[in-house]
């Protein structure tokens, strides 16, 4: 009996080292990981470089077209799929009648989370391109990317909406409050901390996207930037930069990397450091945002 | 039906009132008279639907799907049947105030939970809203505890102050019942006490229903009690011949403590 004891006390400890251990070996990679891209990058990394069009030199070369591009398609994901998958995700939650054809739609939702992103690439290429003929500009991409992170937004928001207390909205309905009001006056607040958190992973998981961008026709070189949204002259906003071309941060990366100098991998690691340190930035936001929020909110 | 030879006015009637989950039939043809401005309870054995039968009132359930009432709840003087097919829900909720077991005030300050029902109705008025607060809250004797502390969050009072404070959010539209499922049943001793002695202001300006587990309260707070059982009202009648003289075997079991 002694000795069973003394042994599984043995098992307990092996396993603790050996899980310690994995841990050490996973976080250990990742670190080797950035700091190769550090050190290789970081020299590479001054104003010139962000201010400069892509080049035949790597020491000219730079990344404005690739974060002015990343940033305006960023914009028209946002803009687009972040009220979609709100309101979809609100409606499922909050309005949807429970049958069947509820259920094949929740199923779906799930379901196209996990679509490789090429795919989404090859529908765009098909619906965007050539049957709409928005061309491969910024609108396709944004588009593109905002059908890839709306299964991401409507399920956070579910989530989120889904922590509520059943509870509460009873209270709100025993007032007398009809079903948008219970939705405006409280579950849209108190899911918003959640809703945010998914909406910011969305987004960043759209900015590090390259595969379904490359396939609509991203990948060129473009030495130029889209035409400013306000102009000099009446009406003094244009709409045209939505059908410039464009290049993202992780495609040019993809672009320099392929290439055989050996300066243009050096390129490659300072635009991946900028690359990594906005998705950091907006994880970290996305915590601060979630830390926040339901700092204020308790049941 | 109240066999008390007061002249009480009646507020509600329920007439032949069933209830289905579906196709299962959990109140079975209820009758009973709720006297204005009294105490009724309901008291019985877990499952027996007295919390199902009092979330009728307020039409609790046609939040869910698959419910059906047959049957009449008539509300007095306006005369209507609350569980009719043609009468909007929200119209009846206006009327008639809940207060639920678990304390659940919204995730917002004191001041904005008793004014809840009078912003979703559309009134904004500063002056209105804070007289409002200020009227609710005394009924519900929490003012004294919380009037320095109106915009601080409702989730800092304790749990029988929080009760407190649903019961003035369910007073500041003026409901004509109140309805109050187990109440205190996640509460201690003392807060239940504080509760008990305002269900005693409080019937003075409105109509009590309440659901309770223990009889004592039922018999401490109550004019009226309904005993039910599996689903049927076994036996009504004024509280002081239900916990002395019960006409009904089951009832007099029941409120000696040989089931339940």
């Amino acid at each position: 009996m002694y000795f069973k004891i003394r042994r599984s006390e043995y098992v307990d400890i092996i396993f603790a080292i050996f899980g310690l251990v994995v841990c050490f070996a996973i976080l250990s990679i990742i670190a080797i990981l950035l700091g190769d891209l550090i050190i290789s990058g970081l020299p590479r990394l001054t104003a010139k470089f962000f201010l400069s069009f892509p080049s035949r030199f790597p020491e000219q070369a730079g990344i404005l077209s690739a974060w002015v591009g990343s940033l305006l398609v960023i914009f028209i994901t946002a803009v687009c799929a972040v009220p979609i998958g709100v309101c979809a995700g609100i409606y499922l939650e909050e309005y949807a009648p429970k049958n069947w054809f509820t259920n094949i739609l929740e199923i779906n939702i799930a379901n196209l989370a996990g679509v490789p992103s090429i795919i989404y690439g090859l529908l765009a290429l098909g619906l965007f391109v050539y049957m709409l003929n928005f061309g491969e500009s910024i609108l396709t991409g944004g588009l593109t990317l905002g059908l890839l992170i709306l299964p991401i937004i409507i399920m956070a928001t579910r989530e989120s909406i889904r922590a509520i207390p059943q509870d509460i909205r009873e209270a709100s309905y025993a007032c007398g409050a009809t079903k948008w009001q219970t939705v405006r006056w409280h579950v849209i607040p108190y899911s918003m901390g959640g809703i945010l958190t998914g909406v910011i992973i969305g987004v960043s998981r759209a900015f590090g996207e390259t595969a379904p961008l490359v396939t609509i026709g991203a990948l060129t070189y473009i030495a130029f930037l889209p035409t400013s949204p306000l102009q000099p002259e009446f009406p003094f906003v244009s709409f045209k930069w939505l059908f410039d071309a464009f290049t993202v941060l992780p495609v040019q990366m993809f672009n320099w990397i392929s290439r055989p100098q050996k300066g243009f991998h050096i390129n490659s690691a300072a635009a991946a450091v900028v690359l990594m340190t906005l998705s950091l930035m907006m994880n970290a936001i996305a915590i601060y945002l979630r830390f926040r929020i339901r700092r204020k909110i308790r049941w | 039906m109240v066999g008390q030879g007061e002249t009480d006015e009646l507020k509600a009637q329920v007439r032949n009132l069933n209830f289905y989950y579906g196709k299962n039939r959990v109140l079975k043809n209820v009758n009973l008279d709720i006297v204005s401005r009294k105490v009724t309870a309901l008291v019985g054995p877990s499952g027996c639907g007295k919390t199902t039968f009092l979330r009728c009132f307020n039409r609790m359930h046609d939040l869910y799907p698959d419910n059906k009432y047959e049957g009449e709840i008539i509300l007095y003087p306006e005369n209507i049947n609350i569980v009719s097919k043609d009468v909007d829900p929200r119209m009846v909720r206006m009327q008639i105030g809940m207060v639920f077991q678990k304390p659940n005030p919204f995730p917002k300050s004191i001041y904005e939970n008793v004014v809840y029902g009078l912003r979703i109705r559309g009134s904004n008025q500063k002056g209105k809203l804070d007289e409002v607060v200020e009227r609710s809250l005394r009924l519900a004797a929490l003012w004294d505890e919380v009037k320095d502390r109106l915009f601080k969050p409702a989730y800092d009072l304790s749990g029988g102050q929080q009760q407190r404070l649903c019961i003035a959010r369910a007073l500041a539209t003026d409901p004509q019942i109140l309805l109050f499922d187990e109440p205190t049943s996640a509460l201690d001793p003392i807060a239940t006490a504080k509760i008990e002695e305002l269900m005693e202001e409080l019937k003075k300006k409105v109509t009590i229903i309440i659901v309770t587990h223990n009889l004592q309260q039922a018999a401490r707070v109550s004019d009226y009690t309904a005993f039910m059982y599996l689903g049927e009202l076994v036996e009504y009648g004024s509280t002081e011949k239900m916990f002395t003289n019960p006409s009904n075997k089951l009832t007099q079991e029941y409120i000696t403590g040989r089931f339940g």
